[in-house]
């Protein structure tokens, strides 16, 4: 599944909308979603998931080619929980 | 923010009423379900890809007591962030 298809579900629910309309909202709606995880703010979606913005540390890795130790500098790393209502879904 | 926070943010800046805002952003999050339900993946251009993961049977321990548990074998949503959203999470 790709944005099109979502943008094609979104079209033939919505009603009333062009195609381009609803790839704009559609678009609208992921934005948003970039915006605000870019700003480290978490999204919480009830029945999906919570996409949560976590700090890590720096910390000493290995190039594994290498095996020269190599320093990981701190970093913001975006992960997703998924809720246990999806979870259930997937193990229907 | 929560979905209803987003649902407000989308009415707002694309000049929808609530009540399609919610039918566009549920639809979204709808279809996914669905297309991993099917074993499907998604992908959404610069934000991430989901995947869903099999993973096998095995003898876990409930880590308070100790005690051998067994764990069906199970399916699990997996998101791999997309390299534009992976930088702006990191402020780059």
């Amino acid at each position: 599944m790709t944005k099109a298809d979502i943008v094609e579900a979104v079209y033939d629910k919505l009603g009333g909308f062009s195609k381009r309309e609803a790839a704009e909202i559609v678009e609208l709606v992921f934005e948003t979603l970039k915006e605000t995880l870019g700003h480290g703010e978490k999204v919480k979606v009830s029945g999906f998931g919570n996409f949560v913005v976590r700090e890590k540390k720096s910390r000493m890795g290995r190039n594994p080619q290498t095996d020269e130790p190599i320093l990981i500098s701190a970093r913001k790393v975006l992960t997703f929980k998924p809720s246990q209502v999806l979870k259930q879904q997937l193990n229907g | 923010m929560t979905k209803s926070d987003l649902i407000e943010a989308i009415a707002q800046n694309a000049g929808l009423t609530k009540d399609k805002a919610s039918i566009v952003v549920n639809e979204i999050f709808d279809q996914m379900v669905e297309a991993m339900k099917n074993g499907e993946r998604i992908e959404i251009r610069n934000f991430g890809n989901f995947t869903v993961r099999n993973y096998e049977a095995y003898t876990g321990r409930n880590p308070k007591t100790g005690e051998p548990v067994q764990v069906g074998s199970k399916r699990m949503p997996f998101f791999k962030v997309g390299l534009e959203l992976k930088r702006r999470v990191n402020g780059e």
